[in-house]
């Protein structure tokens, strides 16, 4: 195993650590300094977020978390490019609550726009100060002087400034301005090229890249008993010959949540087991199951939101009315590594590593759970599985924190189980959705009117006011009161994410219903809402088309006024060879879909290519998309999340669905929630329209939506079967 | 009971409950960082490493069944200073988000290439059917294996 160097720097008389390999300097550097976290490194400051340091480096720090979408890779591009240093002296910290910057969560498809944002003005910042001690100490003014490689040049020649040497190790001592002049898009060299990302050799060569890859000395290892779903009470437990099997320390039982700490790993799983043997737990008597969930959610109790509303002064010459209604299941996250942390109490300080999607946010939480100060819990990310939203992964770091502090001094290793995962992570809520739309004589839609009735998608356990959230908290014999009800508000919108048609409709109505209380958890899945909206909308505007006898690609054209939207589908239809699509009920379908997520981000248009079997199988053989994401940091990194966003989609809408009954949740492993296998993937094209003269934006939730349309539209297309409910199955195919 | 096995070319002997998981021995015992922890069911490849060559799952592999056998891992397949070819196609192809499923597809894909040196397409994807991707690395982790077979002496079509 490869040892790696340890390096200290001074900040703002913070004493910072960081390694080459985070996760081996994680483990060694276990001794925190929290009492000193706080305002010496606010969001403000230029020192904050970058670091010249001795020896020809740089150090960036920003509050955006990797989880393998590249973010670290394209911001550490965004720095080297404004600061004018080649890309390999860039070094990219963990988030970390003792000196990171605090950028709440990374979700949402937005760190480039934040992050790469706030990174950009701090570097730019960083330089313009560097420029002013060149021109101090060369007796000239700012304007002669440029950067190449750190060195400084004046009139084009070397100087014996550069930015080691100006700036000694000492700190910048200076705010970034809201308006800093940064460096003109015409001058890039760094953004916009394919760099390979930072994370990959390390992940290819088995070096420690990972939460589980940390090792602390002393290191007992922790499994949770957990109800067949969450929110049910323990009634009993026989702990008393638990505390006698091999290697167990003890057993946790606060209120309903219960763990083991044992020496070895499999002796805390063979504890485990014995113990969940003998749990006698609440029984429900809920209505809903996994059937009969899509026509519950708009009878159950609920909050209504007007949406939009848009009226026109021309009555609209209806001469066709349709309606239509679709659904999706609850999804779950279904990360390949079921959620773990790490965490070590030593009496008056908290540490934990987590992989969650948010370090000061988790902080918060847990602190308010386990009764700490903000100040004396540190929260450091370590990456690990993908997580596509809000899974267990700050459940099990509040877990891992509750075992911790009762064996203080020892580190503990919390691992779910993967079952633990499917009944304990919040699912993507099931959604329902119903679109009526008018045609006038000409077949142009005249009125949409859109209802979209959800469970939250926002539950979160966002600081002290959302540790109700947490597992943990929910189980506890003191529980935490439940946050209220969250409505994301529009324009990004949370269940009613892209539920209002970008096509131009003289009259647009859309209403959502919050339920109020889901029978299963629920929260934030990659895409909100927009996944189940842009299936209905898209699905539906294909019947639209064909009531009117149109082409799906002209169809929609007809209804845009957005240049960038036209350019997308016009793109797509060419690299599709659509005018060669086959004739209809061919057994052989072509589908298309399209979105601008949240109305306000990147534009992706999705061809999907596949046929259906006599049975109704439904094999992908292949699909093509287009975006225009803005200025492209890095173009490989955009095609890799339309990529993956797409193959993701397609095991959505094809195979997935958490199938539960009252009181249990029955998708527990891979075997009762399959996913797309090897096999199953089809071909993917991504083009990108780099539109260097936009703004950048995330393109990481992006295709949900298109594919899952693009699939059911392809489906109609080869066998004139419309499902509108997802999973489309077989059976479904075979039903209609 | 003692256990006596190889790992990586070096030999290795544990006195040690004869029902603990290969993995939890590869893993805590050994610190071997490619093998993961997935789903403890076989149903992943999160846990693979080469068992005498082949693909084996270590999650649900007692380490008494490997008494006297050799195992590799992911890092026994190569290292920066002497890299296996998939590892660098891996790298080329860009061929993982976020890479806890890597393991499970180059030691897969390792058996494939010794047992087969030139694949088409459909026996990857056939010989990975196993091994999951939630991240939907599969179009490039496909090529990636394709380009090894190249660089191997196959001709990668």
């Amino acid at each position: 195993m490869k040892t790696t160097r340890r390096e200290f720097i001074s900040t703002g008389g913070l004493l910072m650590v960081y390694f080459a390999s985070p996760v081996l300097a994680l483990a060694q550097y276990t001794s925190p300094n929290p009492g000193q976290s706080g305002k010496s490194h606010g969001n403000e400051f230029v020192d904050t977020w970058i670091r010249i340091e001795s020896g020809g480096k740089v150090v960036i720090s920003a509050g955006k978390v990797e989880f393998g979408q590249g973010i670290r890779t394209a911001l550490a591009q965004i720095a080297a490019e404004e600061l004018d240093v080649d890309f390999s002296r860039i070094q990219m910290t963990e988030v970390d609550t003792s000196y990171s910057p605090d950028e709440f969560y990374t979700f949402s498809a937005i760190s480039i726009q934040q992050s790469g944002g706030r990174v950009r003005k701090a570097c730019a910042q960083a330089r313009q100060i560097l420029l002013q001690l060149a021109a101090d100490e060369l007796t000239v003014t700012t304007a002669g002087l440029s950067v190449s490689d750190g060195v400084i040049l004046d009139g084009g020649q070397a100087t014996t400034a550069n930015y080691w040497s100006l700036l000694e190790g000492k700190n910048f001592n200076a705010v970034v301005p809201d308006e800093v002049v940064v460096k003109d898009r015409k001058d890039y060299t760094l953004i916009g090229q394919p760099i390979q990302r930072l994370d990959i050799p390390a992940k290819v060569y088995a070096q420690a890249s990972y939460l589980c890859d940390m090792r602390l000395p002393g290191m007992v290892h922790a499994r949770l008993v957990r109800p067949p779903r969450t929110g049910l009470s323990l009634l009993r437990a026989e702990t008393d010959g638990i505390n006698s099997m091999p290697g167990v320390i003890k057993v946790i039982r606060d209120g309903s949540f219960l763990a083991v700490l044992a020496k070895r790993e499999q002796q805390a799983v063979n504890a485990a087991k014995s113990l969940a043997s003998t749990c006698h737990w609440q029984t429900t008597v809920d209505e809903t199951n996994s059937d009969n969930i899509s026509a519950w959610l708009k009878t159950a109790p609920a909050k209504t939101y007007p949406v939009t509303s848009r009226s026109s002064d021309k009555t609209a010459d209806v001469t066709q009315t349709l309606s239509a209604e679709y659904s999706r299941p609850f999804l779950a996250h279904a990360s390949i590594a079921p959620s773990s942390a790490l965490a070590l109490w030593d009496g008056n300080n908290l540490s934990v590593w987590s992989h969650g999607q948010g370090m000061y946010p988790l902080r918060g939480a847990i602190a308010r759970a386990v009764d700490l100060k903000q100040d004396q819990v540190r929260c450091v990310h370590v990456e690990s599985g993908g997580v596509y939203g809000h899974n267990g992964a700050d459940d099990a770091a509040c877990d891992a924190a509750v075992c911790a502090m009762s064996l203080p001094g020892q580190p503990v290793s919390l691992q779910w189980s993967r079952t633990d995962e499917f009944c304990g992570e919040p699912l993507g809520s099931a959604m329902t959705v119903s679109t009526q739309a008018g045609l006038d004589q000409h077949g142009r839609i005249a009125s949409w009117k859109q209802v979209v009735w959800s469970g939250t998608h926002s539950t979160r356990p966002s600081g002290p006011d959302g540790a109700g959230n947490l597992l943990y908290a929910q189980s506890k014999d003191q529980p935490l009161p439940s946050p209220p009800l969250r409505s994301i508000p529009q324009p990004s919108g949370g269940a009613d994410r892209n539920s209002v048609p970008i096509y131009v409709i003289p009259e647009i109505d859309v209403t959502k219903h919050l339920v109020e209380a889901m029978p299963l958890r629920v929260s934030a899945l990659r895409s909100l809402g927009a996944y189940a909206n842009v299936f209905a909308i898209e699905s539906f505007m294909d019947e639209l088309a064909l009531a009117s006898k149109a082409d799906p690609f002209e169809f929609r054209l007809a209804h845009l006024s957005d240049d960038r939207a036209s350019r997308v589908l016009n793109r797509l239809r060419d690299q599709s060879d659509w005018s060669n699509r086959p004739e209809g009920g061919s057994g052989e379908g072509w589908g298309m879909g399209f979105a601008k997520y949240k109305n306000l981000a990147a534009y992706t248009a999705v061809v999907i290519k596949l046929q259906v079997t006599d049975s109704g199988d439904i094999r992908l053989d292949r699909a093509q998309a287009v975006v225009d994401a803005g200025l492209v940091v890095n173009p490989d990194g955009v095609r890799a999340q339309i990529e993956g966003g797409i193959v993701q989609a397609c095991s959505w809408t094809l195979k997935e669905q958490v199938n539960y009954r009252p009181g249990a949740i029955l998708s527990k492993d891979w075997s009762t929630y399959p996913i797309l296998t090897f096999p199953e993937v089809p071909d993917v094209d991504v083009e990108i329209i780099d539109q260097g003269d936009h703004a950048w934006m995330g393109v990481a939730e992006a295709a949900q939506g298109p594919t899952a349309a693009a699939i059911a539209n392809a489906v109609a297309h080869a066998c004139g079967v419309r499902v509108r409910n997802t999973p489309i199955t077989p059976n479904k195919v075979n039903a209609t | 009971m003692t256990i006596d096995f190889t790992v990586n070319g070096k030999s290795v002997s544990l006195n040690i409950d004869p029902e603990t998981p290969l993995l939890e021995v590869l893993r805590n015992d050994l610190e071997l960082n490619g093998p993961k922890f997935g789903c403890g069911l076989a149903q992943c490849g999160a846990c693979s490493v080469l068992l005498e060559g082949r693909s084996t799952r270590t999650c649900v592999t007692p380490v008494s069944a490997v008494n006297g056998m050799k195992i590799t891992t992911l890092e026994g397949l190569g290292n920066e200073d002497h890299p296996h070819p998939l590892q660098l196609a891996f790298i080329e192809e860009q061929a993982l988000q976020c890479g806890y499923c890597v393991n499970s597809m180059i030691i897969s894909a390792a058996a494939l290439l010794q047992s087969n040196p030139n694949p088409g397409n459909d026996e990857i994807k056939q010989a990975l059917a196993g091994n999951l991707c939630r991240c939907g690395a599969q179009p490039r982790i496909l090529r990636a294996i394709k380009r090894a077979a190249a660089a191997s002496g196959g001709n990668g079509s």
